[in-house]
């Protein structure tokens, strides 16, 4: 009889964290210059720059959507797979739980931020 | 069950004894950093899809000090996440080759930052191009 081998969902959760980290290190400190502090006081970006017609148009658009859905996405897949594999460090002998808890974040602002973005129209 | 208490060494705070791994644990947690900035981005989608009303509540929220100074320390985590991870790059990717010889990981991190720093200023341009 041959012996079925459970493959590993690791590189899956390995390959998301790269990807968000990758993704985060590139353009994540520009985004927050831009949407928290840049557009909140008034400063270099012209009045209006994320006014509500043009950040749904901008939602709207292919591009931007996947833009906005990459960003909160991948960031967040990044992140609790980092937060995860650090709980040891802290002395955390994670789990089941732990790791439910941390992908479920991930997955469920995933599915979230998806319906939104879908539901917004093309 | 033993009713002895054998002694085990308490490992709390042992990364604060050398400065590797200080800085280990400082690079591992701006993944808390990048994490809440996705967490403000959910929301302000949320509050995109819920229409203008709505939207403009978010964006007047954004304008609170307090909000000023969670992303002035957000940036600070960003950035620092941006600075680590192509400073570990050497060691996570394969090996370039170029010219036979392996490329230097100095050379590699300095590339990959100079590409950050453009992709960063690129987006901007590309907000501001949007913008008007």
């Amino acid at each position: 009889m041959t012996k079925i081998r459970k493959r590993s969902n690791a590189p899956i959760f390995w390959g998301l964290f790269g990807a968000g980290g990758m993704l985060s290190a590139l353009f994540v400190p520009m985004m927050i210059f831009i949407t928290g502090i840049a557009i909140p006081l008034g400063f270099l970006l012209p009045a209006g720059t994320m006014s509500y017609p043009k950040m749904l148009a901008f939602a709207q658009n292919f591009i931007g959507k996947g833009f906005i859905f990459a960003i909160i996405s991948l960031s967040l897949w990044f992140a609790v797979h980092r937060v995860y594999h650090s709980l040891h460090e802290f002395g955390i002998h994670a789990g089941f739980g732990a790791k439910l808890l941390c992908y479920g974040i991930a997955f469920v602002s995933t599915v979230v931020s998806a319906f939104v973005l879908l539901g917004l129209g093309f | 069950m033993s009713k002895r208490k054998p002694y085990v060494r308490s490992m709390d705070g042992w990364w604060k004894k050398n400065p590797y791994f200080v800085e280990y644990m400082i690079h591992e947690s701006t993944a808390l950093f990048v994490a809440a900035y996705a967490f403000i981005l959910l929301v302000g989608v949320v509050r995109l899809g819920q229409g203008e009303a709505a939207w403009n509540t978010w964006l007047e929220a954004l304008k609170s000090p307090l909000s000023i100074v969670c992303h002035l320390v957000l940036l600070a985590g960003a950035i620092y996440h941006t600075y680590s991870w192509f400073k570990i790059l050497p060691i996570t990717m394969p090996p370039v080759i170029v010219g036979g010889k392996k490329l230097a990981p100095e050379v590699l991190t300095g590339s990959a930052l100079v590409v950050a720093v453009a992709a960063g200023l690129a987006l901007l341009g590309l907000v501001w191009r949007i913008a008007l």
